[in-house]
Formats: structure tokens, sequence, C-alpha cells
């Protein structure tokens, strides 16, 4: 049978309820609007009454009106009898009200003002970027007991953490860089053959690999891949009290757990970018010898020429400050991670999103160093 | 108790997130070889007052001293060394998940010791056994239960010999066999080993079967209401907060 909800009007100072059919959830239930009329006209009834003589089966539907019409009763100052409710309805209902809303522990949805916002996330980067600075400090301070011998880290660590940013890495940079170096060499063919100049492809990728594309492509593959996991493993650490237990135990967090994994991919990201540019050197070379009128011979002799010790040892130091940071910044998001599995996912986004503005900001700010000292 | 030779003692301790104070004028004693509970209910702060016992903190105002020395008014370095007289078992175990068990008790070891590294698995293997957990040397974290990893925890605790061992909710998440099988081997170290035991823990169950002393912090007024031995405490105190917590909110039936 079907719910339905009717409003004895016709008595002066009583308003009368009645519930009829199955009100469950579900089933197309009417709303309690009637009955909130009823108890807003003037003058208001004194008392409120049930009549469920004909009411069937009844769920949280029924209750959850019941909780609406009951709030507007008291608002009104109707007194609410429930008298007539089923049993249980009527201790669940109790239930419900049993304990007061406690004072303040509702919140109200604040729209804050556009400017208000913008400065509360100015304030914000500004903070974050201090934390990061402070982070910097510490670390410097961790590498000096690194070398005066006093850090305590575990040498299988820092093995482990070199060949999980270094050798299993290599897959994913010899694909990427690969397909890189033959992007570069379909653009250069297209673009230097109209003036006849096909051969000067070699030059455009070997130049553009080995100074730009393969620090900045190794940086960014690797603050996806390594610095997302530093920041993930530090964090669960840090949820799971791990690094509470380390300081208890008189271990620098920091000397044992941020700084092999920093050694770890300074040395590492710079060797993977000289592999990444061998790998897109050679994917232009596969374009480039389809394309272009050149022997093997001639594009080599082309490359080699192209470049310079300067640009290289210039594009490698790129690749140390990138990997620097990505590091730096995977681990202080891993330190700074709250207390929660979300707080892990939240500071592994950030710490992913910061590397790649660093790497980014940084390596524009390195091009124009290397040009002004001709590098 | 046995003897009244006071190893902690905390002086007008007063513990804060920035402005929220959590509990503040907390005074109490903890002889040597008590098992001393800090109670409350929930979010009365008993984790945070861990905290600084255990040097993770430091409280907003007042000090701790242990034997007689000042604690966090002291410099790092004394500060370090007093520490290592401490072990810790937290709440879920906080083993370290990259290292094996045998691992994660030499640390402290290795770090502390000029033990070579066949003598240090030796001892990590003495401590296993301890905690009833021999055999499970080369088990990661991981591969264990809970109750294990507990147990765990609390033999990488024990690695150093400390005086002072802190437990945080050891019974937490434990089936009640083997909370009670805890609750003994706690019981059993301190009766053996002479270590002074804080224990932070709001089951009733353990707090009798193993403190002798207690505090009772509570969130409302944000300060300690009771201090001593806690099943007197339950009988006799004149506070009705502190019965009631005490008598799982039935202080009012038994008192009738």
């Amino acid at each position: 049978m079907n719910a339905a909800l009717t409003c004895d009007n016709n008595s002066e100072d009583s308003l009368a309820v009645s519930l009829t059919g199955d009100w469950l959830l579900g089933n197309n239930l009417p709303g309690p609007d009637p009955v909130l009329d009823s108890l807003r006209r003037s003058p208001a009834p004194a008392t409120m009454v049930f009549e469920t003589a004909s009411l069937g089966n009844w769920d949280t539907g029924l209750i959850a009106m019941l909780v609406a019409i009951r709030r507007s009763a008291d608002a009104n100052g109707v007194a609410f009898d429930d008298a007539g409710l089923p049993d249980g309805a009527r201790q669940l209902l109790a239930l419900a009200f049993a304990v007061k809303e406690r004072e303040g522990a509702r919140r109200v949805a604040k729209q804050s003002a556009f400017f208000e916002r913008v400065g509360e996330s100015t304030l914000d980067a500004l903070e974050s970027g201090k934390q990061l600075l402070t982070f910097t400090g510490q670390l410097v301070q961790s590498f000096g007991r690194l070398f005066r011998g006093k850090a305590t880290y575990l040498k299988s660590d820092l093995v482990q953490y070199i060949q999980e940013a270094g050798a299993e890495a290599l897959p994913i940079v010899s694909l990427i860089s690969f397909l890189i170096g033959m992007i570069f060499a379909f653009v250069g063919v297209m673009q230097l053959n109209a003036f006849g100049a096909g051969i000067y492809t070699a030059d455009l990728v070997a130049v553009a690999m080995v100074r730009e594309m393969a620090p900045i492509m190794t940086a960014i593959i690797m603050a996806g891949r390594t610095g997302a996991a530093y920041s993930a493993q530090i964090g669960t650490m840090k949820v799971n009290e791990e690094i509470d237990a380390l300081t208890t135990l008189g271990i620098n967090p920091i000397d044992f757990l941020v700084t092999p994994r920093v050694i770890a991919l300074v040395i590492m990201l710079p060797l993977l970018t000289l592999y990444g540019s061998l790998m897109g050197i050679l994917g232009g070379a596969t374009v480039g010898l389809a394309m272009i009128d050149a022997s093997l011979v001639q594009y080599v002799a082309q490359t080699v020429d192209a470049v310079n010790l300067s640009a290289l040892f210039g594009g490698l130091f790129k690749s140390v400050v990138y990997g620097s940071l990505i590091a730096i910044a995977g681990c202080q998001q891993g330190m700074a991670c709250g207390n929660s599995a979300l707080a892990v996912g939240q500071s592994t986004t950030r710490a992913v999103v910061m590397s790649i503005v660093l790497i980014v900001v940084s390596a524009s700010v390195l091009t124009v160093l290397y040009i002004n000292i001709g590098i | 108790m046995q003897n009244q030779d006071p190893h902690i003692v905390a002086e007008n301790i007063s513990v804060a997130y920035g402005d929220f104070v959590v509990q503040r004028d907390l005074n109490f004693t903890v002889n040597r070889g008590d098992v001393f509970i800090i109670m409350g209910g929930s979010g009365c702060g008993k984790s945070t007052l861990l905290k600084v016992l255990i040097g993770l903190k430091s409280p907003a105002s007042g000090d701790i001293s242990y034997d007689g020395e000042p604690f966090w008014a002291s410099g790092e370095l004394e500060r370090e060394a007093a520490k290592r007289k401490f072990g810790t078992l937290f709440q879920s175990g906080a083993l370290w998940s990259s290292m094996t068990l045998a691992e994660n008790i030499g640390l402290a070891l290795q770090q502390y010791t000029t033990l070579s590294s066949a003598e240090i698995r030796e001892i990590a293997a003495y401590k296993l056994m301890l905690v009833g957990l021999a055999g499970f040397e080369d088990y990661y974290p991981s591969e264990i239960s809970g109750g294990m990893k507990k147990r765990a925890g609390l033999a990488r605790a024990m690695a150093l010999d400390p005086e002072i061992l802190f437990f945080d909710e050891p019974s937490a998440g434990l089936d009640p066999i083997s909370a009670k099988l805890l609750d003994d081997l706690i019981l059993e170290l301190r009766d053996s080993l002479g270590t002074t035991v804080v224990v932070v823990t709001h089951e009733l169950a353990s707090i009798f079967a193993i403190g002798n002393n207690s505090v009772f912090l509570d969130p409302d007024t944000k300060t300690q209401l009771a201090i001593g031995d806690p099943v007197s405490m339950r009988d006799n105190h004149p506070n009705h907060v502190v019965r009631n917590f005490l008598h799982r909110g039935e202080a009012e039936a038994n008192a009738a």
C-alpha cells in the first residue's frame, strides 16, 4: 500500500496527523510539508497527535520525517504528542533527541570572500616556502653529521635507494627519451629540409637532448616516480609512528631516512640523464637516417661535432640541481605529512607538484645563467 | 609499594598544542618498580602526556625529572642520554616496515654498542624469545599479526635493557586473551628486570590487573583529578567522575 499522510486541521487547538501505508525508503514517500504548514498556521495548534492504525511497515523514511516534524513543532511551541506512534518509532525518536545538540558543534558553511581566499593561499604558499627552506637547513646539518661520521643510516638502505632511483628507472627513461629524440628529429627534418640543411637535424637533436631535454624530461619522470615514492614512504612511516620510534631511540629521522634518499637521487639522476641523452640521440638518429639523405658516418660525425663538453657538463649540472630539488621536496612533504591516510595522498600530490614547479623554475634560471656565462 | 624511591617526578606539567591547552598542573611521582597507569577518557591528553615524558614533545610549562635530573630543562645532549634509558612501545607497534624483526631490534644496539652483527643478531633472537616470538627473526612486520607486532615492538623497546618502559595503549586492538598475555608479560618484566613501567590505557581490566599507581586525567577540567592506587581510587575516591570511570559508569548503582 502506498504511504500517505493526511492532516486534520478541523480542531482549533489540536493538529491530528494520520499516517497510512508502508513508509519505506524508496517507496516515493510524501514529504512533511502539509504538516509543517499546519504547524506554522496562526493561531498555532497547542498539541499535535498521530493516528497510525493503518500504518504498515516503516523504516528510517518514517523516522527522518518525524524528526523534521518534531523540530518544527518544538520551534513553533506546539506540544509533540508521540503516543499515537508505534513503540519502536517512539523509542528511536526519543533516542535521536536524547542528547541535546552540542552548542557550537554544528558547522556553518562559510563562504569566504575572493580576496580573503587569495590572501590565505598567498600566506600558505609563503609558509610552505619557509618550511622548505627550514628543511633544507636541517638537511645541510645532517650532511655535516654524515661527513663527521655521526649520522646513523643503513648502508643497505642507501644501496636499495640507489637501485630504486637508478637501475629500476631505466625502462621508462629509455622509452620517453627515445621518443622525445624521434619527435625532435621529425620537427627538425621538416623545417631544416626546407633550407636544404637536413643534416643539421643531428645538431638539433644532440644539442637539445644534452643541454635541455634529457635533464628536464628525466627529472620530471623521476619526480613522478621517485619523488612521489619518497613522500609516500616517509608519510606512511609518520602515520604509523615509525618516525617517533626513531626519534625516541635518539636516531635523527633526517639522517636515517632523508639524507640517504637525497644522496641516491643526486647520484643517480645525472647518470640517468646521461643515459637519457644517448637514448634521445639514438631516437633522433633513427628518424634522421630514414628521412634525410645522409650516411650513418656523416650523421655520427655531425652529432659529435655538435656536442661540446661544456654543454654536456652544463646539462649534468642541471640534473644534479633537479635531483636534489626532487628529493628535498619529496622528503619534506613526507616529513610534514599529517596523521591520516588522506594526508599521505595529499602530501604525495604536493610533493610532485612542488618538484615539477621547482624543476621548471630552476631550469629557466639556469638557462639564463648559462647563456650569460656563455655555455 | 616495595620501596619509595622516586624515579620519575612530574612537576606542574602543562601540555598544549599552540594556544590549545590539553592538560595543566600535572604533578605526580612514579617510584622505581611501579607500574604507573596514565588513564582518562578519550581525548583527555593521555598520549600527549606520554609524548612529553618520552621527549617527543616539550611541555608548555613545568618539567619532569628522571632520577632527580631535570629532563626538559637540561641540554639536548643530556636529554639524549636520558632517553637512552627509555624503551617505548607505540600504539600499533610502529615497527620499521622495511626491516625484519631482528633488524628492528638490532638498530638500537648497532647505534649504541660496539657489538658485532652476529652478537646483535643473537641478542635480537633472545629478546624475541622473551616475548614469545622465537624463530620470527627474519619476518617483516607486514607478515605478522597485530598482537605479534605489539610483542615485537616490546622486544624492540627492551633492546637496550631500559630502566623505564613506556606503553601507549598496549591492549588496544588485541583480543582479550592476547591483552591478558601482554599484561602478564609486563608484570613479569617488571618483576624480573626491575623496570619501571608507565602505561597509557583506558582498559579497566588492565588497569586493575597491573597498575599499582596511577594518575587520572580529566578532559573537562583539563587537569588531574586523582593520583594513587587504582583499586583504592575505584573504591574510595571522593570524586564522582573518577569512581564513575573506574566502574564503567556504574558508580551510582554500586554506591547505593
